[in-house]
């Protein structure tokens, strides 16, 4: 049986990314998912290393594949993966791309990169677990906003609201790089359709902790992470 | 007479109620024959709406549970529209699924180009080796192959068609011979239910007939040991889709093949089934001019 882990990966985080990235000027807060990806890692998703395969396990799905260093420095942090991985990013011989494979990575969920995929799967997930009466895993799936652009993810936010499927949450980093933009805001695309959704700060952890626990009954839930507009 | 349709209908909704493992994905067609089945199993039976990219990525995350999805629509719209769906949602996750379609090549006569997917096998073949597709030629070889389907996790495409032999042969996953030629007479390859229009179009000639339900994994095994040095390919999809699978199991033999199918072009033209095998020339006397023609041509 999986347990909640709360830890701070904070610390070791800038180290991680640098060896995956070889990139000494950056900050981590160059990678917009960051700070989603290592909240929900430290203090919310119920998995561990020993537990990755526990049909009881919650589970993260990065559908928005491309830029994964966050991701893949939050899996070693926690101890998915060896550190020693990061250091051949996309080598020939390395397991991690740039962008991730389910098959080769321990934890990792699915495997993503052409964008507009994960929240598809994010669904299937959600329904197959709720079918087979595993009723606690919460199934949590990141996107972008400009991979909003894809047609089939408004299939999936459509279907999801209109059978009410409370144990799916999405989080949309939101960095402004869709190219015509989301007039009248992405939350409502949501919303209008049965989900609820809460709008945060990206970079604040105590906002989006709060966001990203707060699903309410009977529907699923949004979380929109404001980060930097994309430079 | 129970058409195919009907017996895949029957048959997961029997495998519904048997086996708790199995999922349905529907994106709208064939609701309302799954009505009764919905209601005993809501947790297990989805209809998504016309949401054909979500009916597939809903399928992957079954997959991924641990559940084994059906999944049925029009070929068009079940493979065609959902390539990239099928070759990452399910192929590159690494999970497989049971993906039935109707309105096989021009069953869809009437309703034109945008219900027809005379492709869809050879899409298969682009996406490498997985994937077990079978073609049955009669609606009692569909609850065989359907329930076998179901007990694996394997990618299966079962490709179901209004077309029909008069007769079933459920055992035939491997060529089977229904009509034995001559010492070296040539060998004739019939698909599904392209084997009765070619057991007429071939009556008083000297050659083999073969058949088989399941073009994919090809069974090259026994296509050597029948080897002749003239191959007929006969298949009810685009011409040619096995052509490549049968020059490399006979790579070392010295052979012509011809290779007669669906053609590519679209005829802008409506009309019922027989009218399209006719203007294909899969018809019996467009099966037995083409067949003539290549044997005769290696006779002079």
């Amino acid at each position: 049986m999986t347990t909640t882990v709360t830890t701070d990966s904070g610390p070791r985080l800038p180290g991680l990314i640098r060896r995956l990235t070889g990139d000494e000027k950056h900050a981590p807060s160059a990678h917009s998912t960051i700070d989603v990806i290592q909240v929900l890692y430290d203090r919310v998703l119920r998995v561990t290393p020993d537990a990755a395969d526990d049909p009881e396990r919650d589970r993260f799905l990065l559908s928005k594949g491309h830029g994964p260093a966050a991701y893949y420095a939050v899996l070693a942090a926690h101890g998915f993966i060896p550190e020693a991985w990061l250091d051949d990013l996309a080598g020939p011989a390395s397991r991690l791309g740039h962008h991730p494979d389910r098959v080769l990575v321990p934890g990792v969920e699915i495997g993503s990169g052409s964008l507009g995929h994960g929240l598809g799967l994010a669904v299937g997930t959600a329904l197959g677990l709720r079918a087979q009466g595993l009723l606690k895993p919460r199934v949590y799936v990141l996107l972008g906003d400009a991979e909003l652009d894809e047609g089939s993810n408004h299939e999936a936010i459509a279907y999801a609201g209109a059978t009410a499927l409370a144990n799916l949450t999405a989080i949309v980093v939101d960095n402004s790089s869709a190219t015509h933009g989301w007039a009248g805001g992405i939350a409502r695309r949501f919303t209008v359709n049965g989900w609820t959704a809460d709008t945060v700060d990206g970079r604040d952890h105590t906002d989006l902790y709060v966001a990203l626990t707060g699903h309410r009954p009977g529907r699923p839930h949004l979380v929109v992470a404001h980060v930097e507009n994309k430079g | 007479m129970t058409a195919m349709r009907d017996a895949f209908i029957d048959t997961t909704t029997a495998l519904l109620d048997d086996d708790p493992r199995t999922a349905l994905v529907l994106a709208d067609i064939s609701a309302a024959q799954f009505a009764p089945a919905g209601t005993r199993h809501p947790d297990r039976v989805f209809n998504v709406g016309i949401r054909e990219q979500l009916m597939i990525g809903v399928a992957g995350g079954l997959a991924l549970t641990g559940l084994r999805p059906i999944v049925h629509s029009y070929a068009t719209f079940l493979v065609d529209r959902t390539y990239e769906q099928i070759k990452l949602d399910l192929d590159h996750q690494g999970v497989g699924a049971v993906l039935v379609s109707i309105g096989a090549s021009y069953d869809g006569s009437a309703e034109g180009r945008t219900h027809q997917s005379p492709g869809d096998v050879a899409l298969f073949d682009s996406l490498g080796h997985g994937w077990t597709v079978r073609v049955p030629g009669h609606p009692d070889e569909v609850a065989p192959l359907l329930r076998g389907a179901a007990t694996t996790d394997d990618p299966v495409y079962l490709r179901l068609s209004e077309q029909r032999n008069a007769r079933a042969y459920p055992d035939a996953d491997r060529l089977r011979v229904i009509r034995q030629g001559g010492t070296n007479a040539p060998l004739v390859l019939t698909v599904g239910p392209m084997l009765d229009p070619t057991l007429a179009a071939t009556e008083g000639m000297d050659v083999t007939v073969a058949y088989t339900h399941t073009p994919r994994p090809f069974d090259t095994s026994g296509l050597r040991a029948l080897a002749a040095t003239e191959v007929v390919l006969v298949e009810p999809y685009l011409s040619g889709t096995s052509s490549a699978v049968v020059s490399r199991a006979m790579a070392e033999v010295p052979h012509r093949l011809l290779a007669l199918g669906v053609d590519q072009t679209d005829l802008r033209r409506y009309g019922d089934p027989a009218d399209h095998a006719r203007w294909h020339g899969l018809d019996a006397d467009g099966l037995r001019r083409s067949i003539s023609a290549f044997l005769g041509s290696a006779r002079g």
